[in-house]
């Protein structure tokens, strides 16, 4: 599962450095994606969120939050206001182009009678 | 606010379904509230569920036992977090419902409400409470919204290492002295009722609960709950020689449950009310962490600026 869960609109990247920077009126820190690889060779996978001032520690705290029982061999942090996501409601249009071609997928084309192994 | 009919009929489908609520689809007002509402009050019920066993960590009779409850409340507080973050992708703000604790307006389960006056309730609250809290969540962990879902599925992991130390305790303390055996049966007769309450209501005076189930937030009922956590726990606390404080509990041969006597809904009214015997002390705990901790979120801030300030100036 890796769709970003807190995707905030509007917000640019370069925008978060100066957010991180002041500590904001309501005491709330930045958001960040943590992102868990479990071995090597898989995929890194959403594990959750949290809040932390900067990237280094976001890190650790997603170490200690994420990380404290082994398992995990590599992590990544993303600021959550950073991630650009698909929309709910447009999911059927916007995938739809993907839906309707069984030209990409092997079972439409045919092999000749006898072949096993293509 | 009404939402519209066609909408919310589209999203009972996907319920009925299987499938899993995603936070940026769409979802009736009163389903977002609901798991606001279950969700922070799980969140605060770990949170607060460090306060009974923390005050135990220095006090361990041995290494192996502290390393072990030094753990189990670490974990606590991981879970507490898995929640709350849970809690936010549904556009709660976290700082409010932080207040909401530290203020009183909001609740969390009432067995932390209970004192722990002996090393042995350490064993016992490992496991009866989280024996409790996993029947719960391992079917919290099929709950029709997806990051509560997956936070869940991380905790019943986890939880497993909670219950298994404190059953281990539990045991060892029940093959040992007389005075170590008294002990334990003590901390069993005054936590067993108490964690039958953990389920909640009777299904006839629970009022959320037909709606939560009808949305596969919940998936079984308060009364099928804690009949599974009867049935399981009996033949535990048989296998260690220790007597649970009911003496209408026997077993039904028809129906393969163990029943049990009624519950004292009047207690547990009144500590959900906030007049049990350590709920102000709970409070005061949580409001003292916060306001001590506050100079190190304040350090964290004024380092990460400095950090910035240098850095930039570094590329300028």
């Amino acid at each position: 599962m890796t769709s970003p869960e807190h995707a905030a609109a509007g917000l640019r990247v370069a925008d978060l450095a100066a957010q991180a920077a002041a500590l904001p009126a309501d005491g709330q820190w930045p958001l960040w994606e943590v992102f868990t690889q479990s071995e090597q060779g898989a995929p890194h996978e959403h594990a959750g969120s949290l809040h932390a001032v900067d990237e280094e520690q976001a890190l650790q705290n997603a170490r200690d939050v994420y990380a404290r029982r082994g398992g995990v061999i590599s992590l990544w942090v993303v600021p959550a206001a950073a991630i650009t996501a698909s929309s709910a409601g447009d999911s059927g249009p916007f995938f739809d182009p993907g839906a309707a071609k069984a030209y990409r997928h092997p079972q439409f084309y045919k092999a000749p009678r006898g072949v096993r192994v293509l | 606010m009404s939402d519209d009919p066609a909408a919310t009929a589209a999203f009972e489908a996907r319920i009925a379904n299987g499938e899993s609520i995603e936070p940026k689809d769409w979802m009736p007002e009163r389903y977002r509230k609901q798991l606001i509402r279950m969700m922070s009050q799980h969140a605060h019920s770990e949170i607060v569920g460090m306060l009974p066993e923390g005050n135990w960590i220095t006090r361990a009779p041995s290494l192996r036992r502290k390393v072990g409850l030094l753990a189990k409340v670490q974990d606590e507080a991981g879970h507490g977090l898995y929640i709350y973050c849970g809690v936010e992708t549904l556009g709660a703000d976290r700082t409010d419902i932080i207040a909401q604790l530290l203020d009183g307006r909001a609740k969390y389960s009432s067995i932390f409400n209970y004192p722990t006056l002996t090393w042995a309730d350490m064993g016992v609250i490992g496991w009866l409470v989280d024996g409790a809290a996993i029947v719960n969540q391992t079917l919290l962990a099929k709950a029709s919204y997806g990051p509560y879902a997956r936070a869940m599925i991380r905790i019943c992991k986890e939880e497993n290492f909670h219950k298994r130390q404190g059953y281990e305790m539990v045991s060892v303390l029940a093959a040992g002295t007389p005075a170590q055996k008294a002990m334990v049966q003590d901390a069993v007769n005054r936590f067993w009722w108490p964690s039958l309450m953990m389920f909640g209501p009777s299904d006839v005076d629970s009022p959320n609960s037909a709606e939560l189930m009808r949305w596969g937030i919940k998936r079984k009922s308060n009364d099928e709950l804690r009949q599974r956590f009867v049935n399981l726990t009996v033949t535990q606390a048989i296998a260690v020689g220790l007597t649970l404080p009911d003496p209408a509990l026997r077993y039904d041969e028809a129906t393969e449950n163990w029943d049990f006597g009624e519950i004292d809904w009047t207690e547990f009214n009144q500590v959900v009310r906030g007049n049990g015997q350590c709920n102000q002390e709970r409070l005061d705990t949580r409001r003292q962490a916060e306001r001590e901790g506050a100079w190190v979120r304040e350090a964290a801030s004024a380092y990460a600026a400095k950090q910035r300030a240098s850095s930039a100036s570094v590329a300028a």
